[in-house]
Protein backbone atom coordinates (compact mmCIF):
# COMPACT_ATOMS: atom_id res chain seq x y z
CA UNK A 1 0.00 0.00 0.00
CA UNK A 2 3.05 2.11 0.93
CA UNK A 3 5.53 0.48 -1.17
CA UNK A 4 5.80 2.45 -3.63
CA UNK A 5 5.38 5.67 -2.40
CA UNK A 6 8.24 7.97 -2.69
CA UNK A 7 8.88 11.66 -2.31
CA UNK A 8 7.72 13.75 -5.38
CA UNK A 9 6.88 12.35 -8.59
CA UNK A 10 9.92 11.76 -10.63
CA UNK A 11 9.04 10.61 -14.08
CA UNK A 12 12.17 8.48 -15.41
CA UNK A 13 13.35 9.18 -18.88
CA UNK A 14 15.54 10.87 -20.92
CA UNK A 15 14.90 14.25 -22.31
CA UNK A 16 16.78 17.66 -22.80
CA UNK A 17 14.68 19.14 -19.60
CA UNK A 18 15.81 16.16 -17.63
CA UNK A 19 19.37 16.03 -18.56
CA UNK A 20 19.55 20.13 -17.63
CA UNK A 21 21.46 20.34 -14.40
CA UNK A 22 19.56 20.34 -11.51
CA UNK A 23 21.44 24.20 -10.20
CA UNK A 24 19.59 25.20 -13.87
CA UNK A 25 16.14 23.58 -13.27
CA UNK A 26 16.00 25.44 -9.76
CA UNK A 27 17.28 29.03 -10.88
CA UNK A 28 15.08 29.15 -14.01
CA UNK A 29 11.86 27.59 -11.84
CA UNK A 30 12.38 30.41 -9.64
CA UNK A 31 12.92 32.68 -12.88
CA UNK A 32 9.35 31.31 -13.78
CA UNK A 33 7.88 32.00 -10.84
CA UNK A 34 8.83 35.43 -10.85
CA UNK A 35 7.79 35.88 -14.65
CA UNK A 36 3.90 34.60 -13.32
CA UNK A 37 3.99 37.17 -10.49
CA UNK A 38 5.34 39.78 -12.41
CA UNK A 39 2.83 39.28 -15.31
CA UNK A 40 -0.04 41.76 -14.93
CA UNK A 41 -2.55 40.70 -17.69
CA UNK A 42 -3.66 37.66 -19.58
CA UNK A 43 -1.08 38.17 -22.43
CA UNK A 44 1.31 38.08 -19.27
CA UNK A 45 -0.14 34.47 -17.69
CA UNK A 46 -0.21 33.43 -21.83
CA UNK A 47 3.28 33.48 -22.44
CA UNK A 48 4.35 31.80 -19.36
CA UNK A 49 1.35 29.09 -20.16
CA UNK A 50 2.70 28.74 -23.60
CA UNK A 51 6.87 28.93 -21.80
CA UNK A 52 5.48 25.61 -19.47
CA UNK A 53 3.79 24.12 -22.48
CA UNK A 54 7.57 23.87 -24.49
CA UNK A 55 8.95 22.87 -21.28
CA UNK A 56 6.83 20.25 -20.80
CA UNK A 57 7.27 18.80 -24.56
CA UNK A 58 10.77 18.87 -23.93
CA UNK A 59 10.67 16.87 -21.21
CA UNK A 60 8.81 14.22 -22.89
CA UNK A 61 6.99 14.07 -19.47
CA UNK A 62 3.19 13.48 -20.59
CA UNK A 63 1.09 16.56 -20.57
CA UNK A 64 -1.66 14.38 -17.76
CA UNK A 65 1.14 14.30 -15.39
CA UNK A 66 1.49 18.06 -15.10
CA UNK A 67 -1.77 18.35 -15.11
CA UNK A 68 -2.44 15.85 -12.11
CA UNK A 69 -0.56 17.96 -10.40
CA UNK A 70 -2.91 20.84 -10.12
CA UNK A 71 -5.64 18.43 -8.59
CA UNK A 72 -3.84 17.88 -5.28
CA UNK A 73 -4.48 21.91 -4.96
CA UNK A 74 -7.38 22.04 -6.26
CA UNK A 75 -9.33 22.84 -3.47
CA UNK A 76 -7.06 25.86 -2.58
CA UNK A 77 -7.56 27.44 -6.31
CA UNK A 78 -11.27 26.93 -5.74
CA UNK A 79 -10.81 28.56 -2.16
CA UNK A 80 -9.07 31.52 -3.41
CA UNK A 81 -11.23 31.77 -6.67
CA UNK A 82 -14.20 32.18 -4.56
CA UNK A 83 -12.88 34.54 -1.67
CA UNK A 84 -11.80 36.50 -4.56
CA UNK A 85 -14.80 36.48 -6.25
CA UNK A 86 -17.14 37.74 -3.47
CA UNK A 87 -14.65 39.78 -1.78
CA UNK A 88 -13.64 42.03 -4.47
CA UNK A 89 -13.26 45.57 -3.42
CA UNK A 90 -16.08 47.05 -5.75
CA UNK A 91 -14.83 50.35 -7.42
CA UNK A 92 -16.65 53.17 -9.29
CA UNK A 93 -18.22 52.07 -12.79
CA UNK A 94 -17.63 48.63 -12.39
CA UNK A 95 -20.46 46.51 -13.96
CA UNK A 96 -22.56 44.51 -11.40
CA UNK A 97 -23.31 40.82 -13.01
CA UNK A 98 -25.91 39.68 -9.94
CA UNK A 99 -26.07 40.38 -6.02
CA UNK A 100 -22.40 41.04 -4.86
CA UNK A 101 -20.65 39.98 -8.04
CA UNK A 102 -18.94 42.12 -10.54
CA UNK A 103 -17.24 41.70 -14.06
CA UNK A 104 -13.90 42.81 -12.49
CA UNK A 105 -14.29 40.64 -10.02
CA UNK A 106 -14.87 37.73 -11.73
CA UNK A 107 -12.06 38.73 -14.01
CA UNK A 108 -9.70 38.94 -11.04
CA UNK A 109 -10.57 35.96 -9.30
CA UNK A 110 -9.81 33.88 -12.32
CA UNK A 111 -6.55 35.73 -12.98
CA UNK A 112 -5.33 35.02 -9.33
CA UNK A 113 -5.97 31.15 -10.02
CA UNK A 114 -4.93 30.42 -13.17
CA UNK A 115 -1.25 32.55 -11.39
CA UNK A 116 -1.51 29.68 -9.02
CA UNK A 117 -2.11 27.12 -11.29
CA UNK A 118 0.46 28.35 -13.54
CA UNK A 119 3.16 28.46 -10.53
CA UNK A 120 2.18 24.76 -9.19
CA UNK A 121 2.43 23.29 -12.94
CA UNK A 122 6.09 24.69 -13.55
CA UNK A 123 7.00 23.62 -9.97
CA UNK A 124 5.65 20.00 -11.21
CA UNK A 125 7.80 19.94 -14.28
CA UNK A 126 10.79 20.28 -11.83
CA UNK A 127 10.23 17.46 -9.58
CA UNK A 128 9.18 15.44 -12.15
CA UNK A 129 12.19 15.90 -14.16
CA UNK A 130 14.49 15.98 -11.44
CA UNK A 131 15.25 12.76 -8.90
CA UNK A 132 15.10 13.99 -5.19
CA UNK A 133 18.81 12.70 -5.47
CA UNK A 134 20.26 15.71 -7.77
CA UNK A 135 17.78 18.29 -6.50
CA UNK A 136 19.70 17.86 -3.28
CA UNK A 137 22.75 18.34 -4.53
CA UNK A 138 21.36 21.00 -6.75
CA UNK A 139 20.63 22.85 -3.76
CA UNK A 140 23.83 22.26 -1.68
CA UNK A 141 25.64 23.83 -4.47
CA UNK A 142 23.28 26.93 -4.84
CA UNK A 143 23.89 27.29 -0.84
CA UNK A 144 27.44 26.65 -1.01
CA UNK A 145 28.66 30.64 -0.38
CA UNK A 146 26.26 30.19 2.76
CA UNK A 147 29.08 28.19 4.12
CA UNK A 148 31.59 31.29 4.16
CA UNK A 149 28.98 32.54 6.99
CA UNK A 150 28.89 29.32 8.72
CA UNK A 151 26.05 28.03 7.89
CA UNK A 152 26.10 24.36 7.91
CA UNK A 153 25.69 23.65 4.01
CA UNK A 154 26.83 20.56 3.90
CA UNK A 155 25.05 18.82 6.91
CA UNK A 156 21.66 20.62 5.70
CA UNK A 157 22.53 18.74 2.19
CA UNK A 158 23.36 15.52 4.13
CA UNK A 159 20.15 15.55 6.55
CA UNK A 160 17.88 16.27 3.29
CA UNK A 161 19.47 13.09 1.54
CA UNK A 162 19.08 10.81 4.47
CA UNK A 163 15.69 11.74 5.02
CA UNK A 164 15.14 11.02 1.19
CA UNK A 165 17.18 7.58 1.54
CA UNK A 166 14.83 6.61 4.36
CA UNK A 167 11.34 7.37 3.06
CA UNK A 168 10.74 4.53 1.68
CA UNK A 169 11.98 1.97 4.38
CA UNK A 170 10.26 4.27 7.06
CA UNK A 171 6.77 3.90 4.21
CA UNK A 172 7.54 -0.19 4.47
CA UNK A 173 7.83 -0.01 8.55
CA UNK A 174 4.56 2.22 8.74
CA UNK A 175 2.76 -0.69 6.59
CA UNK A 176 4.34 -3.47 8.29
CA UNK A 177 2.93 -1.46 11.96
CA UNK A 178 -0.42 -0.91 10.17
CA UNK A 179 -0.48 -4.66 9.39
CA UNK A 180 0.42 -5.88 12.77
CA UNK A 181 -2.32 -3.49 14.49
CA UNK A 182 -4.80 -4.72 12.51
CA UNK A 183 -3.85 -7.91 13.16
CA UNK A 184 -3.83 -7.15 16.91
CA UNK A 185 -7.77 -6.08 16.38
CA UNK A 186 -6.44 -2.02 15.40
CA UNK A 187 -9.69 -0.27 13.81
CA UNK A 188 -8.21 2.67 11.22
CA UNK A 189 -11.23 3.25 8.80
CA UNK A 190 -14.08 3.71 11.14
CA UNK A 191 -15.85 6.55 13.68
CA UNK A 192 -15.53 10.54 13.00
CA UNK A 193 -12.43 12.11 12.62
CA UNK A 194 -11.17 12.67 15.88
CA UNK A 195 -11.28 8.72 16.63
CA UNK A 196 -9.31 8.37 13.40
CA UNK A 197 -6.95 10.22 14.64
CA UNK A 198 -6.08 8.24 17.76
CA UNK A 199 -6.14 5.27 16.58
CA UNK A 200 -3.22 6.40 14.87
CA UNK A 201 -0.91 6.88 17.82
CA UNK A 202 -0.46 3.05 18.26
CA UNK A 203 1.49 3.51 14.26
CA UNK A 204 2.83 6.43 15.44
CA UNK A 205 4.87 5.95 18.54
CA UNK A 206 6.50 2.05 17.30
CA UNK A 207 7.87 3.90 13.58
CA UNK A 208 8.89 6.97 16.02
CA UNK A 209 10.49 4.29 18.08
CA UNK A 210 11.79 2.95 15.59
CA UNK A 211 13.70 6.05 13.44
CA UNK A 212 15.39 6.72 16.43
CA UNK A 213 16.62 3.38 16.92
CA UNK A 214 17.66 3.63 13.06
CA UNK A 215 19.58 6.97 13.53
CA UNK A 216 21.76 5.30 16.57
CA UNK A 217 22.66 2.45 14.21
CA UNK A 218 22.91 4.93 11.16
CA UNK A 219 24.87 6.81 13.51
CA UNK A 220 27.40 3.96 14.09
CA UNK A 221 27.60 3.03 10.56
CA UNK A 222 28.88 6.64 9.36
CA UNK A 223 31.17 6.66 11.76
CA UNK A 224 32.54 3.32 11.34
CA UNK A 225 33.10 4.75 7.47
CA UNK A 226 35.39 7.70 8.70
CA UNK A 227 32.26 10.80 8.65
CA UNK A 228 34.27 13.18 10.80
CA UNK A 229 31.37 16.29 9.06
CA UNK A 230 32.24 18.86 6.04
CA UNK A 231 36.13 19.23 6.67
CA UNK A 232 38.63 17.36 4.08
CA UNK A 233 36.01 16.16 2.52
CA UNK A 234 35.64 15.77 -1.58
CA UNK A 235 32.49 15.26 -3.65
CA UNK A 236 32.27 12.12 -5.81
CA UNK A 237 29.75 13.71 -8.25
CA UNK A 238 30.13 16.93 -9.69
CA UNK A 239 27.49 19.06 -11.43
CA UNK A 240 28.46 20.89 -14.53
CA UNK A 241 26.75 23.09 -16.51
CA UNK A 242 26.55 22.06 -20.28
CA UNK A 243 25.59 24.05 -23.53
CA UNK A 244 22.31 22.28 -22.80
CA UNK A 245 21.72 25.02 -19.86
CA UNK A 246 22.57 28.06 -21.72
CA UNK A 247 19.82 27.55 -24.12
CA UNK A 248 17.74 26.78 -21.59
CA UNK A 249 18.59 29.79 -19.30
CA UNK A 250 18.24 32.21 -23.06
CA UNK A 251 14.60 30.31 -23.23
CA UNK A 252 14.07 31.73 -19.87
CA UNK A 253 15.15 35.19 -20.46
CA UNK A 254 13.06 35.29 -23.57
CA UNK A 255 9.83 34.50 -21.19
CA UNK A 256 10.89 37.09 -18.79
CA UNK A 257 11.43 40.00 -21.44
CA UNK A 258 8.42 38.91 -22.84
CA UNK A 259 6.08 39.02 -19.66
CA UNK A 260 7.91 42.89 -18.96
CA UNK A 261 6.77 43.94 -22.88
CA UNK A 262 3.32 42.06 -22.49
CA UNK A 263 2.48 44.33 -19.09
CA UNK A 264 3.56 47.54 -20.69
CA UNK A 265 1.08 46.81 -23.95
CA UNK A 266 4.20 46.82 -25.91
CA UNK A 267 3.59 43.90 -27.88
CA UNK B 1 51.97 -9.56 12.16
CA UNK B 2 48.98 -9.18 14.66
CA UNK B 3 46.07 -7.94 13.09
CA UNK B 4 44.23 -7.19 16.21
CA UNK B 5 45.14 -7.67 19.87
CA UNK B 6 43.30 -7.21 23.23
CA UNK B 7 45.08 -6.75 26.22
CA UNK B 8 42.71 -7.57 29.68
CA UNK B 9 39.93 -5.52 27.58
CA UNK B 10 36.84 -4.18 29.71
CA UNK B 11 33.97 -2.12 29.05
CA UNK B 12 30.48 -1.39 30.06
CA UNK B 13 27.86 0.82 29.26
CA UNK B 14 27.12 3.30 31.69
CA UNK B 15 23.95 3.62 32.90
CA UNK B 16 22.03 6.16 35.07
CA UNK B 17 21.20 5.09 38.73
CA UNK B 18 22.30 1.70 38.61
CA UNK B 19 24.58 0.69 41.12
CA UNK B 20 26.60 -1.84 40.00
CA UNK B 21 27.32 -2.48 35.94
CA UNK B 22 27.93 -5.59 34.69
CA UNK B 23 30.93 -5.64 32.09
CA UNK B 24 29.65 -6.11 29.04
CA UNK B 25 33.23 -7.05 27.82
CA UNK B 26 35.14 -8.47 30.51
CA UNK B 27 39.00 -8.78 31.04
CA UNK B 28 39.14 -10.20 27.26
CA UNK B 29 43.07 -10.89 26.14
CA UNK B 30 43.50 -12.23 22.51
CA UNK B 31 45.63 -11.98 19.66
CA UNK B 32 43.84 -12.16 16.22
CA UNK B 33 46.63 -13.15 13.33
CA UNK B 34 45.99 -11.01 9.62
CA UNK B 35 44.92 -13.19 7.60
CA UNK B 36 42.76 -15.45 9.42
CA UNK B 37 38.79 -16.09 9.01
CA UNK B 38 37.92 -15.96 13.15
CA UNK B 39 34.23 -16.44 14.13
CA UNK B 40 33.15 -14.54 17.12
CA UNK B 41 30.31 -16.76 18.71
CA UNK B 42 28.26 -16.06 21.78
CA UNK B 43 24.33 -15.94 22.66
CA UNK B 44 22.67 -12.83 23.03
CA UNK B 45 24.24 -10.37 25.49
CA UNK B 46 26.87 -12.02 25.37
CA UNK B 47 29.31 -8.89 24.26
CA UNK B 48 30.24 -9.40 20.73
CA UNK B 49 28.88 -6.83 19.10
CA UNK B 50 30.73 -4.44 21.98
CA UNK B 51 33.84 -6.37 21.61
CA UNK B 52 33.47 -5.42 17.95
CA UNK B 53 33.05 -2.05 18.35
CA UNK B 54 35.64 -1.93 20.50
CA UNK B 55 37.93 -2.98 17.69
CA UNK B 56 37.33 0.12 15.62
CA UNK B 57 37.25 2.63 18.44
CA UNK B 58 33.31 2.76 18.06
CA UNK B 59 33.70 2.13 21.84
CA UNK B 60 36.98 2.61 23.63
CA UNK B 61 37.71 0.25 26.54
CA UNK B 62 37.51 1.26 30.00
CA UNK B 63 40.42 -0.34 30.83
CA UNK B 64 42.97 -2.58 29.29
CA UNK B 65 44.48 -1.31 25.82
CA UNK B 66 42.89 -2.33 22.42
CA UNK B 67 45.76 -2.41 19.71
CA UNK B 68 44.94 -2.46 15.85
CA UNK B 69 47.86 -3.54 13.83
CA UNK B 70 50.26 -2.14 17.04
CA UNK B 71 48.34 0.87 17.10
CA UNK B 72 46.24 1.85 20.58
CA UNK B 73 42.82 2.71 20.09
CA UNK B 74 42.73 6.22 22.52
CA UNK B 75 39.68 8.68 22.08
CA UNK B 76 42.30 12.07 21.84
CA UNK B 77 44.21 10.63 18.83
CA UNK B 78 41.36 11.80 16.47
CA UNK B 79 43.31 11.05 13.48
CA UNK B 80 44.41 7.82 14.53
CA UNK B 81 41.31 6.81 15.44
CA UNK B 82 40.03 7.34 11.76
CA UNK B 83 43.05 5.68 10.80
CA UNK B 84 41.83 2.54 12.59
CA UNK B 85 38.18 2.74 11.33
CA UNK B 86 39.35 3.41 7.67
CA UNK B 87 41.75 -0.07 8.13
CA UNK B 88 38.96 -2.26 10.03
CA UNK B 89 35.76 -2.11 7.67
CA UNK B 90 32.21 -3.36 9.75
CA UNK B 91 28.99 -4.60 8.15
CA UNK B 92 26.52 -4.32 10.56
CA UNK B 93 23.09 -6.50 11.83
CA UNK B 94 19.91 -4.58 9.56
CA UNK B 95 20.60 -3.84 6.14
CA UNK B 96 18.16 -1.15 6.21
CA UNK B 97 19.91 1.23 8.64
CA UNK B 98 23.57 1.12 6.72
CA UNK B 99 22.86 2.95 3.63
CA UNK B 100 23.45 6.97 4.00
CA UNK B 101 22.95 7.79 0.11
CA UNK B 102 19.87 6.37 -2.07
CA UNK B 103 21.70 5.43 -5.07
CA UNK B 104 23.87 2.76 -4.73
CA UNK B 105 27.56 3.87 -6.31
CA UNK B 106 27.03 7.31 -3.96
CA UNK B 107 26.77 5.84 -0.69
CA UNK B 108 29.59 3.74 -1.88
CA UNK B 109 31.52 6.66 -2.28
CA UNK B 110 30.34 7.69 0.87
CA UNK B 111 33.74 6.30 2.68
CA UNK B 112 36.33 8.10 0.04
CA UNK B 113 34.46 11.21 -0.33
CA UNK B 114 34.98 11.33 4.28
CA UNK B 115 38.55 10.89 3.86
CA UNK B 116 39.12 13.27 1.06
CA UNK B 117 39.82 10.45 -1.55
CA UNK B 118 39.69 12.43 -5.43
CA UNK B 119 36.95 11.52 -7.64
CA UNK B 120 38.57 9.49 -10.22
CA UNK B 121 40.33 7.65 -7.65
CA UNK B 122 36.39 7.18 -5.99
CA UNK B 123 35.42 5.89 -9.14
CA UNK B 124 37.70 3.23 -9.43
CA UNK B 125 36.95 2.13 -5.80
CA UNK B 126 33.28 1.89 -6.55
CA UNK B 127 34.14 -0.27 -9.81
CA UNK B 128 36.29 -2.44 -7.75
CA UNK B 129 33.55 -2.99 -4.37
CA UNK B 130 31.33 -3.67 -6.73
CA UNK B 131 33.09 -6.09 -8.62
CA UNK B 132 34.43 -8.16 -5.68
CA UNK B 133 31.20 -8.29 -4.05
CA UNK B 134 29.62 -9.28 -7.54
CA UNK B 135 27.10 -6.06 -7.62
CA UNK B 136 28.14 -3.95 -10.88
CA UNK B 137 24.69 -4.78 -12.33
CA UNK B 138 23.34 -2.67 -9.24
CA UNK B 139 25.29 0.57 -9.61
CA UNK B 140 22.57 3.07 -10.91
CA UNK B 141 19.75 1.13 -8.74
CA UNK B 142 18.08 2.44 -5.63
CA UNK B 143 19.20 1.28 -2.16
CA UNK B 144 15.22 0.75 -0.96
CA UNK B 145 15.12 -2.01 -4.27
CA UNK B 146 17.67 -4.16 -3.15
CA UNK B 147 16.91 -7.30 -1.58
CA UNK B 148 18.59 -7.88 1.82
CA UNK B 149 21.62 -9.71 0.88
CA UNK B 150 22.00 -7.29 -1.85
CA UNK B 151 21.80 -4.32 0.82
CA UNK B 152 24.62 -5.83 2.66
CA UNK B 153 26.78 -6.48 -0.24
CA UNK B 154 26.54 -3.00 -0.85
CA UNK B 155 27.47 -2.12 2.94
CA UNK B 156 30.25 -4.35 2.22
CA UNK B 157 31.27 -2.74 -0.95
CA UNK B 158 31.23 0.84 1.31
CA UNK B 159 33.76 -0.94 3.85
CA UNK B 160 35.92 -2.15 0.64
CA UNK B 161 35.98 1.58 -0.60
CA UNK B 162 37.97 2.32 1.94
CA UNK B 163 40.26 -0.15 1.53
CA UNK B 164 40.47 -1.87 4.70
CA UNK B 165 42.65 -4.71 5.51
CA UNK B 166 39.99 -5.80 8.55
CA UNK B 167 36.28 -6.33 7.34
CA UNK B 168 33.38 -7.22 10.68
CA UNK B 169 30.73 -8.69 10.14
CA UNK B 170 28.58 -7.72 13.36
CA UNK B 171 26.08 -10.84 13.00
CA UNK B 172 25.87 -9.38 9.18
CA UNK B 173 23.53 -12.31 8.25
CA UNK B 174 21.34 -12.93 10.92
CA UNK B 175 18.34 -10.94 9.28
CA UNK B 176 18.81 -12.28 5.97
CA UNK B 177 16.88 -15.56 4.41
CA UNK B 178 19.34 -18.38 3.59
CA UNK B 179 20.19 -17.29 0.18
CA UNK B 180 20.97 -13.74 1.25
CA UNK B 181 23.34 -15.67 3.76
CA UNK B 182 24.72 -17.66 1.31
CA UNK B 183 25.71 -14.95 -0.86
CA UNK B 184 27.16 -12.64 2.13
CA UNK B 185 28.92 -15.51 3.48
CA UNK B 186 30.86 -16.52 0.01
CA UNK B 187 31.73 -12.55 -0.46
CA UNK B 188 33.66 -12.74 2.87
CA UNK B 189 34.91 -16.02 2.25
CA UNK B 190 36.40 -14.78 -0.90
CA UNK B 191 37.92 -11.83 0.43
CA UNK B 192 39.64 -13.89 3.08
CA UNK B 193 40.81 -16.20 0.31
CA UNK B 194 41.86 -14.63 -2.53
CA UNK B 195 42.86 -11.14 -1.05
CA UNK B 196 44.10 -12.02 2.32
CA UNK B 197 41.61 -10.17 3.98
CA UNK B 198 41.30 -10.40 7.90
CA UNK B 199 37.63 -11.08 8.68
CA UNK B 200 35.82 -11.03 11.74
CA UNK B 201 32.69 -12.61 11.46
CA UNK B 202 30.52 -12.76 14.58
CA UNK B 203 27.94 -14.53 14.70
CA UNK B 204 25.40 -17.31 15.93
CA UNK B 205 24.82 -19.45 13.12
CA UNK B 206 27.55 -23.05 14.43
CA UNK B 207 27.70 -23.67 10.58
CA UNK B 208 29.36 -20.58 9.72
CA UNK B 209 31.76 -20.57 12.61
CA UNK B 210 32.58 -23.85 12.02
CA UNK B 211 34.11 -22.80 8.51
CA UNK B 212 36.10 -19.87 10.60
CA UNK B 213 39.88 -20.58 11.49
CA UNK B 214 39.81 -19.85 14.27
CA UNK B 215 36.76 -19.59 17.01
CA UNK B 216 36.46 -17.04 19.94
CA UNK B 217 33.78 -18.10 22.33
CA UNK B 218 32.17 -15.88 24.74
CA UNK B 219 29.51 -15.96 27.28
CA UNK B 220 29.10 -12.55 29.72
CA UNK B 221 31.45 -10.96 28.71
CA UNK B 222 34.40 -13.21 28.98
CA UNK B 223 36.58 -15.05 26.70
CA UNK B 224 36.06 -18.56 27.39
CA UNK B 225 37.57 -20.49 24.77
CA UNK B 226 39.24 -20.29 21.58
CA UNK B 227 40.69 -22.47 18.87
CA UNK B 228 40.03 -24.04 15.88
CA UNK B 229 36.74 -25.07 15.34
CA UNK B 230 37.18 -29.31 16.00
CA UNK B 231 38.88 -28.18 19.39
CA UNK B 232 35.47 -25.70 20.24
CA UNK B 233 32.99 -27.90 19.25
CA UNK B 234 34.60 -30.66 20.79
CA UNK B 235 34.19 -29.16 24.14
CA UNK B 236 30.40 -29.87 24.30
CA UNK B 237 29.87 -29.14 27.63
CA UNK B 238 31.50 -25.62 27.46
CA UNK B 239 29.39 -24.67 24.62
CA UNK B 240 25.87 -26.09 26.44
CA UNK B 241 26.88 -23.52 29.26
CA UNK B 242 27.08 -20.79 26.80
CA UNK B 243 23.73 -21.10 25.70
CA UNK B 244 24.50 -22.39 22.26
CA UNK B 245 24.03 -25.13 20.23
CA UNK B 246 26.19 -27.49 18.30
CA UNK B 247 26.49 -27.56 14.64
CA UNK B 248 24.16 -30.67 13.31
CA UNK B 249 27.23 -32.54 12.15
CA UNK B 250 28.94 -32.60 15.19
CA UNK B 251 25.23 -32.92 17.44
CA UNK B 252 24.91 -36.17 15.44
CA UNK B 253 28.20 -36.99 15.74
CA UNK B 254 28.02 -36.55 19.80
CA UNK B 255 25.15 -38.72 19.83
CA UNK B 256 26.89 -41.38 17.53
CA UNK B 257 29.53 -41.47 19.94
CA UNK B 258 27.14 -42.28 22.95
CA UNK B 259 25.24 -45.06 20.90
CA UNK B 260 29.49 -46.46 20.16
CA UNK B 261 28.77 -46.37 16.97
CA UNK B 262 31.95 -43.83 16.05
CA UNK B 263 35.13 -42.84 18.21
CA UNK B 264 35.97 -39.63 16.83
CA UNK B 265 34.40 -36.44 18.12
CA UNK B 266 36.19 -33.77 16.85
CA UNK B 267 33.85 -33.62 14.10
CA UNK B 268 32.60 -30.16 12.12
CA UNK B 269 31.32 -30.96 9.13
CA UNK B 270 29.11 -33.29 7.15
CA UNK B 271 31.89 -34.66 5.04
CA UNK B 272 33.89 -35.57 8.12
CA UNK B 273 30.61 -36.98 9.80
CA UNK B 274 30.06 -38.72 6.45
CA UNK B 275 34.00 -40.24 6.54
CA UNK B 276 33.54 -40.94 9.91
CA UNK B 277 30.46 -43.31 9.62
CA UNK B 278 31.84 -44.90 6.62
CA UNK B 279 35.04 -45.79 8.42
CA UNK B 280 32.72 -47.45 11.50
CA UNK B 281 30.72 -49.49 8.73
CA UNK B 282 33.78 -50.85 7.38
CA UNK B 283 34.82 -51.83 10.59
CA UNK B 284 31.69 -53.93 11.40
Amino acid sequence: MLRDLTFGQYYPTTSFVHKLDPRTKLLLLIAYITAVFVAGNFYGLAASLLFLLIAVAFSAVPLWSVLKSVKSILFLVLFTFLLNLFFYAKKEGDTTLFWVITKEGLISALFLASRLILLVMGSSVLTLTTTPVSLTDGIESLLKPLSYIKFPVHELALIMSIALRFIPTLAEETDRIIRAQKARGGDFDSGNVFKRLKALIPILIPLLVGAFRRADELGNAMDARCYSGSKNRTKYKKLKFTFRDLIAALFTAALIAGVILLNNGAI
Amino acid sequence: MQAISFENVSYSYKQADAEYVRNAVDGVTLDIEEGKFIALLGANGSGKSTLAKLINGLLLPVSGEVKVFGKPTVGDDQNGLFEIRRRVGMVFQNPDNQQIASIVEDDIAFGPENIGIDREEIGRRIDRALKVTDMEAFRYSQVSRLSGGQKQRIAIAGALALEPDILILDESTSMLDPKGRKEVMEVARSLNREKGMTVINITHYMDEAAEADEIYLLKEGKLVKSGTPDEVFSDTATIRECGLELPRPAMLAEKLKAAGIISNVKITSKEELAEEICKSLRKN
